[in-house]
């Protein structure tokens, strides 16, 4: 990539939003995001990812896109996983070991149900959402 | 098919005490009856973090917040909200203060959160340099460069009324004034990413979850005070975090945002990261600086400050990673923007550690003015195990013990300065009545004694001398005249040490002098310890009320329980180490702790 000027950035942050906005252009439609700070990986954040992962290999799964993010803020229900599926509203997961990862992909993403006693609440306004953005 | 919508009930416990499972069950019977089953997803959730006005529901996808509710509201709001599609306003937050909230969006926010330095934490992936971009990254950078002088970034940092999260609240915009009217020339501008408060990991975070941010930072402040090149100093110990600003400063490069002729512009800037090896002191910034130019870490007097006088001699401006991560959005969205966020004190908001004795643990960002009882039993869900609340620390090793009255305090740089702690850096430990005062403060001295440079003798000798006294008093051995010396002691270092640890160090034994004398003289004139925690002052023995379980003698470390099956049991003194195993385990109350 070559460096940028004043111009490429802006048109790059205009393109660039619109897939943070989750309209993929790899038709990914649906995102899960795996926090792994210090404390999620401490927490076994990376045997979750490989599981969501396999389980979305296993499946067959294309339009499912696995990212990583940093510490949500949830220290003690890590590991967190971020779960947005069109049509749903977007959900935190809480203290998701392999086998909820499992869970996640068969009953959230498959299924359109979320899974019992394990969300978490989103912890606070973004504020990019709000007016000045 | 997915559904319609998704109730989420609160299943914390302090919810699920207040009614919480007939509230599920009853909206459950509702649904069926109203035949929404297909439509409607009842799930529980963990705690919500607004116990105090628990149960909690949330109506998704419109984002509705229900306080308060009762199993017998379960009806109405399944008929209302979900039948009719219409709010019940009655069950909203803030309704009895007639300003209901509806959503997220609307006038005020029932989060008690709010994310500046944060906002990028847990939403963009830290490698991704595009990721960043897309949430507004470097349109700070953007704006300073091609739309302001360096003197209008100033001021307008100036403006925004930011003070230095490191510890001292020093105001951000008057010290890079200071570094930009020095005459042109080398300069430096220096990231302190040491973080060595014990439970302090906001600044870790920050670099792990939104590298960019703080290059963009670094970038915009080395434009303002005239700098071409930038240090970020962090401890060895943080790995993750240094290769992810690794990883950073390279695409950084890649894409021209750092380097020669950013973004085609006539300013160049580069960061280079120095390793720290994990010493206290060595986050004090004179101290910084010399390791930095690889002497040993330790504070030299000031003035001259860094701001004249840093890095090989030249102008250097050090700010805190909590800083720096503020300045892009302050550039972006302008001064008057953040000033209205915050109080007249500090504007802004704070990161802080939630640790101890809360139920959700975690990294928070609060409006500067939260109080103390916001964050814990809003947003960390209140004490553990349903205990009571005794005191918090803030600022680390450097802070104070406030206790129980000053709850409602909203906390800035002021407000805690005068209840006799400090801000810090953000740790924010949490302590119930199992937590002893005394061994708290003996826990922070040792901290303190352990990473004296003992470069000066305030600092050097009065620490020891300080951790002695507590020390003796923690076992039965003190005398009421180590309080007077204890206090002369700590003014002492207060006034004549160098740097700000040995200045600080005292805080903790002076601030619990303060609150907490009672807990002081009960340890020394009646030989107790009421939380059980200093072993030298409790005895476990075993009354009559044993039944000869055997629980104990299976449990207990060092074998110190003898006693045949069906008979009372007896402890052996000289061999218990009084780790309170036994009188935990026993199911028949039959061991005493005094
Ligand atoms: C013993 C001691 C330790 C310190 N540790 C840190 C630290 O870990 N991180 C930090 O940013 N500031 C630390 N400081 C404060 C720095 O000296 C300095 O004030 C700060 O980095 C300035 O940045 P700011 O203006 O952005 O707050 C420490 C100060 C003392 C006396
Ligand atoms: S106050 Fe303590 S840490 Fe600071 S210079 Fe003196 S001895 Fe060293
Ligand atoms: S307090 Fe601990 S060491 Fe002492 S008798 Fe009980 S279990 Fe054993
Ligand atoms: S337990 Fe329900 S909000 Fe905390």
């Amino acid at each position: 990539m070559a460096k940028l000027t004043l111009d490429d950035l802006r048109k790059m942050r205009a393109e660039k939003k619109q897939i943070m906005a989750l309209r993929d252009s790899e038709n990914k439609d649906v995102h899960i995001v795996v926090g792994m700070g210090t404390c999620g990986i401490a927490a076994g954040a990376k045997a979750t990812f490989g599981a969501i992962v396999d389980a979305i290999a296993e499946k067959g799964l294309t339009n499912v896109m696995v990212r990583q993010t940093g510490c949500m803020g949830l220290c003690y229900s890590e590991p967190t996983v971020e779960v947005v599926v069109p049509g749903m509203p977007p959900i935190i997961y809480g203290n998701v070991t392999p086998e909820v990862a499992n869970e996640i992909v068969e009953e959230h993403v498959l299924g359109k149900r979320l899974l019992d006693n394990l969300i978490c609440d989103k912890p606070a306004i973004d504020i990019m959402d709000n007016k000045g953005n | 098919m997915a559904f319609k919508n998704y109730l989420l009930v609160c299943g914390g416990t302090a919810c699920d005490s207040s009614k919480g499972i007939e509230l599920t069950d009853e909206l459950r019977k509702e649904i069926d009856a109203a035949g929404l089953k297909d439509d409607v997803q009842i799930v529980r959730t963990g705690c919500l973090g607004f116990c105090e006005k628990g149960p909690i529901v949330k109506v998704l996808p419109e984002d509705t917040f229900y306080v308060s509710v009762k199993p017998e509201d379960a009806k109405e709001l399944v008929q209302e909200h979900l039948v009719k599609g219409r709010i019940v306003d009655r069950l909203l937050y803030n309704h009895e203060q007639g300003k209901s909230l509806v959503t997220v969006e609307g006038i005020d926010f029932y989060q008690k959160q709010f994310r500046i330095v944060l906002r990028n934490c847990g939403v963009i992936d830290p490698d991704k340099i595009d990721d960043y971009i897309a949430r507004d990254g470097y349109a700070g950078l953007e704006k300073a460069l091609f739309e302001m002088t360096p003197e209008q970034v100033i001021d307008e940092v100036s403006r925004s009324g930011l003070r230095g999260r490191g510890g001292a609240g020093f105001p951000t915009g008057k010290k890079w004034s200071f570094a930009a009217a020095q005459p042109k020339g080398e300069k430096y501008m220096v990231c302190n990413a040491d973080e060595g408060d014990p439970g302090a990991y906001m600044d870790r975070s920050t670099l792990e979850g939104d590298p960019h941010s703080v290059l963009e930072a670094m970038a915009i402040a080395g434009y303002a005070i005239g700098a071409s090149k930038g240090y970020i100093y962090i401890r060895a110990e943080y790995p993750l975090a240094i290769r992810r600003l690794e990883t950073a400063i390279e695409a950084a490069r890649e894409y021209g945002l750092l380097g020669e002729k950013i973004l085609n512009s006539d300013f160049d800037f580069d960061i280079e990261l120095r390793l720290g090896a994990g010493a206290f002191v060595c986050g004090e910034e004179t101290a910084l600086l010399a390791s930095i130019e690889g002497n040993r870490g330790m504070p030299r007097p000031r003035p001259p400050f860094p701001a004249v006088k840093g890095l090989w001699d030249k102008p250097t401006v050090i700010n805190n990673v909590e800083t720096l991560a503020n300045i892009p959005v302050i550039i972006s969205k302008g001064a008057d923007w953040f000033n209205k966020i915050g109080t007249a004190d500090t504007r802004g908001t704070k990161v802080f550690a939630l640790t101890g004795k809360v139920n959700n643990t975690g990294l928070i960002e609060v409006p500067m003015g939260t109080t103390l009882r916001e964050i814990i039993f809003e947003i960390g869900g209140g004490i553990k195990d349903g205990r009571e609340f005794k005191a918090a620390q803030t600022g680390g090793p450097s802070g104070g013990i406030i206790p129980r009255e000053f709850l409602d305090t909203p906390i800035d740089f002021g407000s805690l300065s005068k209840i006799g702690s400090i801000m810090g850096s953000g740790g924010l430990i949490v302590m119930d009545d199992t937590d002893c005062i005394i061994d708290i403060a003996k826990f922070y001295l040792e901290f303190t004694v352990d990473e004296s440079c003992g470069k000066c003798s305030p600092c050097r000798i009065g620490g020891r001398k300080l951790q002695n006294y507590l020390s003796r008093i923690s076992d039965g051995r003190g005398q009421l005249k180590d309080i007077e010396n204890m206090q002369k002691i700590s003014e002492a270092m207060t006034r004549a040490s160098l740097c700000g640890l040995g200045q600080t160090a005292s805080n903790p034994v002076q601030s619990s002098l303060k609150y907490f004398m009672d807990e002081y003289l009960e340890h020394i004139n009646d030989r107790k310890c009421r939380a059980g925690k200093c072993k030298k002052l409790i005895t476990y023995t075993i009354t009559d009320k044993c039944i000869g379980c055997t629980v104990c003698t299976r449990h207990c470390p060092v074998a110190a329980i003898t006693g045949t099956v069906k008979e009372k049991h007896v402890i052996n003194q000289a061999r218990c180490i009084k780790c309170g195993i036994c009188y935990e385990k026993c199911k028949f109350d039959a061991i005493t702790r005094s």
